[in-house]
């Protein structure tokens, strides 16, 4: 973003909050106004009266809201959380713009806050909005199947406790929006590193009363996105404002001190379980409850706490499950869907569940899994539950047992026992881990796409979903050669600009190539049908004795009989004088929104293998397998990269990140050196075996691969050091599991089962 | 006021006179004062690498210093990798064969600080490697790829330095 210049632009810098909870008496602008360079200063009263009293509008809304709490564009008279925006300066240059943050006055009046989710529906918990009654944002069940017989028949229950805390974006690319008004001509052009530039320029339309006719989203190449990108931000609107008011271009590049709070993230989820089971080790139901921390505002709506429902019971034939949701508010950065947004967590629930039945009934984790998968006969496999959107949630294909056959193969997980042996006559600890996930991929609605040919012969295609890297256009590109029979080369594609293709949705949820796919395999079978119907009346043959090959439509067997597609393209876009030739409409081009007939279900099956310095609290991942089943893959290159680094985001998940608070809602993880990423050091070689199960619910037999190597992966890293731990009784209550609590861990297992304890913060 | 003073440069082996700012950081100075817009900006507290860049040939935050510091010493940018004819560093190229970039903002830094280690280390093996970008965050390949792409061109980026 920030490599974009606008002649006339000018810098912007946001003041934010650095209290969790203050009421606001007064901000002072004088001094800031008035240093050289300085073009505005705006406070929320400076945007206008019509923004006043319109917080930003939800972009999610759901009947089952409670309190639809989000912010002002800037803040009214309370903030809710540290990082919050309070006022914009406009400057010549960011470094002005800074200095002027420093001269604006204003009087905080702190207020208690609310941290910890698993408090703030306590009666005498601090409230996170004044105004409020309470902390509840929402509450509802998902229920299926008798779970009141399931556990009344059950030979054993077993009740788990854990909290997931999955840490932020941290794409290496922080956000940044350019605004540029011409209110005569285009109207608002909005340069954003947004993921989803429609749902932008319809929220921008609406928050400024503007037709979505006249704002322009442009979401360029940018680096990383992993969901937070996806939201609809206050810097979008404000920058916008900014730009409208000074008739010059604005930009605003947020840095990563900004990052850490001001850009959604996701936050914890408490839960408690119970498992009913027999005595061979199948689940027959689950029941319980658990808190989800919204953060300071309803952000996402309840798109996360829908997304954490929805897989449960993941690749498990579990009949009848029960679970509660409580979303509650706290003074923290709002919740946000981070890569497998929610889907991470429901793994890592059922795999709690696996890892409670085995351990209660002293069989081999694999073999729990293994009994409790869906089998293949069963697919499509309904598992009784309905979507929010009203349908019954339905796996459409899969064979979940080969894919744990190819990771145990993968893994040598018959081998591994004797590994474990010969390290333990080392006083080496060695641990494996299995985690099983379902992945609902290709949510819809759509998303659409136009081919076009050229009468130079180059393929022109547009479609929506703009790419943070994962290599939309390749895929795109591949679709559409493949389609119409041109070579890769000559396939330009286009896409992430609303002003280049009029409809779509955005890049979240592993949904891109099952979406853009299937609409650009549509349109390339269009304009294929139109060339070889126009070519068979050129060459006075029929269609069905005409192929097409690098872009030349010629008579099989005959290959001096043939016309070029841009040849076809040009006599189809005749000018004054010509005619378009009869039964032809103008121009060799097709748009198509076809869609999957329903999301498509990938699954994986995720290896870990560890070892633990039971002195020093060390986890070293000695080897890592995945086999992994997204359908047809377009781009195996690709698939692998989506899985490798999807893995290693759940490692760091597992073992490192970690957004900590004091209780005053101050956060103390805000640099690298205290949040901690991944580091090339640190990762595993990570092996992959393919699975390709089509979708029977799209041509192409496409499922979802961006996040399936995630989802599953804390699940089997926490279950490995358990098992490497074994001997010590230990059991993980929330990840990510650092090396001091796994030395208190082993010095209170002494032996015996230790259920870790949850603090009120987790530890640094 | 701002304290300005007149810095000489040379970049990618092309000198640059400027009057700058003292508190401009480097990484600053090359973006936004030569649009030298490779170097990234990732995190500006030295810890992510996006904004490698050697200085007198070694890899440095350029985040980390100032634009002043630079005053008549040589830095290389990404920019300055590939060839004048365009054809592309061997550690380039073989990012490009091992899908070794997803979302590209942290490569400029991965291939900086790749060239400066592989110039002087001779058939590193793969935990050097990843000791040697362990400076470097990277959110999207996981790391493997660009450790295979290092491994690949290591043999060629090392005689290149002997040449």
């Amino acid at each position: 973003m920030d490599d974009i210049k606008l002649p006339g632009m000018l810098q912007a810098a946001f003041l934010r909050s650095p209290h969790a909870h203050a009421r606001i008496s007064s901000i002072d602008t004088t001094a800031a106004a008035q240093l050289e360079g300085v073009h505005a200063v705006l406070t929320l009263d400076d945007l206008g009266p019509e923004h006043a009293d319109r917080p930003m509008l939800q972009a999610y809304p759901n009947p089952r809201i409670k309190q639809n709490i989000l912010p002002h564009l800037l803040a009214r008279d309370e903030v809710a959380l540290v990082g919050q925006t309070v006022a914009l300066v406009v400057a010549d240059n960011r470094y002005i713009a800074e200095d002027a943050l420093a001269l604006i006055e204003v009087d905080y009046q702190p207020l208690p806050a609310v941290v910890d989710c698993r408090k703030a529906l306590d009666s005498a918990a601090p409230k996170a909005h004044s105004s409020a009654p309470n902390n509840l944002a929402a509450s509802f069940s998902n229920t299926f199947g008798d779970t009141e017989a399931a556990f009344k028949h059950a030979d054993e229950v077993y009740e788990i406790d854990f909290l997931q805390h999955r840490g932020g974006c941290h794409a290496t690319e922080c956000r940044g929006v350019i605004a540029q008004y011409s209110p005569h001509q285009d109207g608002l052009t909005l340069w954003s590193s947004t993921q989803c530039p429609y749902l932008i320029r319809r929220m921008l339309a609406r928050q400024l009363d503007l037709p979505e006719s006249r704002v322009r989203v442009i979401a360029p190449n940018v680096g990383g996105g992993f969901g937070p990108k996806a939201g609809f931000y206050v810097e979008e609107v404000v920058t916008a404002i900014a730009a409208i008011k000074l008739g010059r271009p604005v930009k605003w590049i947020e840095d990563r001190r900004e990052h850490f709070t001001a850009t959604n993230t996701q936050r914890d989820q408490h839960w408690h379980l119970d498992v009913a089971a027999d005595n061979k080790g199948h689940i027959l139901g689950v029941r319980g409850r658990a808190i989800l921390d919204s953060g300071a505002f309803l952000s996402y709506g309840l798109l996360l706490p829908f997304t954490t429902l929805a897989p449960l019971p993941g690749p498990y034939a579990v009949e009848a499950v029960n679970v509660q949701f409580d979303v509650v508010f706290t003074n923290t950065t709002p919740n946000s869907p981070v890569r497998g947004a929610g889907r991470p967590n429901a793994a890592y629930a059922m795999e709690r569940c696996i890892e409670a039945v085995a351990r209660g009934l002293q069989l081999d984790p694999a073999e729990v899994r293994r009994i409790n998968l869906i089998k293949q006969e069963q697919f499509p496999y309904a598992t009784g539950q309905i979507h929010p959107n009203g349908r019954p949630i339905v796996y459409d294909s899969g064979d979940y047992i080969g894919t744990l056959d190819k990771a145990m193969a993968l893994g040598d997980y018959a081998g591994f026992k004797k590994r474990q042996v010969a390290a333990r006559q080392q006083d080496r600890y060695l641990g494996i881990g299995i985690g099983a996930c379902v992945e609902d991929t290709g949510v819809g609605p759509y998303e659409g796409c136009t081919v076009r040919v050229d009468p130079s012969g180059e393929v022109l295609v547009e479609s929506g979903a703009a790419d943070q890297g994962q290599g939309h256009r390749t895929i795109i590109a591949q679709i559409v050669a493949d389609g119409l029979g041109v070579p890769f080369e000559r396939v330009h594609v286009t896409i992430g600009d609303t002003g280049k293709f009029p409809q779509g949705v955005g890049t979240i949820g592993s949904r891109v190539g099952v979406n853009v796919g299937t609409a650009a395999n549509d349109a390339a079978a269009s304009v294929r049908k139109k060339a070889l119907e126009f070519a068979a009346k050129a060459l006075e043959v029929n269609a069905a004795e005409l192929e097409i090959e690098a872009g030349i439509v010629r008579v099989t067997h005959v290959p001096e009989m043939s016309i070029a597609l841009g040849e076809v393209a040009l006599r189809l876009t005749p000018m004054t004088g010509g005619a378009v030739p009869e039964g032809f409409t103008p121009g060799l081009e097709a748009t198509s929104y076809a869609a999957s007939k329903g999301p498509p279900h990938a699954n994986g099956v995720n290896i870990a293998e560890v070892e633990v310095d039971i002195d020093t609290g060390k986890v070293k991942i000695l080897r890592y397998s995945v086999a992994h089943d997204c359908g047809t893959m377009i781009n195996p290159m690709i698939v692998d990269g989506q899985l490798i680094g999807g893995v290693v985001h759940g490692i760091g998940n597992a073992l490192f990140e970690q957004m900590i608070y004091d209780e005053a809602g101050q956060p103390q993880t805000t640099t690298y050196a205290d949040y901690l990423l991944p580091l090339a050091t640190e990762m595993p070689r990570i092996d992959i075996v393919h699975q390709e199960t089509p979708s029977p619910l799209n041509p192409l037999g496409l499922k979802g691969a961006g996040e399936g190597g995630t989802i599953p992966a804390a699940a089997a890293v926490v279950a490995a050091i358990e098992n490497a731990l074994e001997s010590f009784g230990v059991v993980i209550g929330y990840y990510p599991v650092t090396p001091q609590r796994l030395v208190e861990l082993i010095t209170a297992g002494a032996g015996e089962r230790c259920v870790e304890a949850m603090s009120t913060t987790p530890p640094a | 006021m701002p304290d300005i003073r007149t810095i000489t440069v040379t970049i990618n082996g092309k000198s640059f006179t400027r009057r700058v700012e003292t508190r401009m950081h480097l990484a600053d100075f090359l973006r936004q004062e030569l649009d030298l817009t490779g170097t990234h900006l990732g995190c500006e507290h030295g810890v992510c690498g996006a904004c490698t860049v050697m200085l007198e040939g070694d890899a440095v935050r350029s985040c980390l210093l100032l634009a002043v510091q630079a005053d008549s010493k040589t830095v290389t940018t990404v920019e300055g990798l590939a060839a004048n004819d365009g054809s592309l560093h061997p550690i380039q190229a073989a990012f490009q064969k091992h899908h070794g970039l997803q979302c590209g903002f942290c490569t400029p830094g991965m291939l900086i600080s790749l060239v400066s280690f592989l110039r002087d280390h001779k058939n590193p093996d793969e935990g050097a490697i990843r000791e040697a970008i362990s400076g470097n965050l990277c959110r999207c390949t996981g790391y493997q790829p660009i450790v295979d792409a290092a491994l690949e061109a290591a043999a060629a980026c090392y005689t290149q330095h002997e040449e």
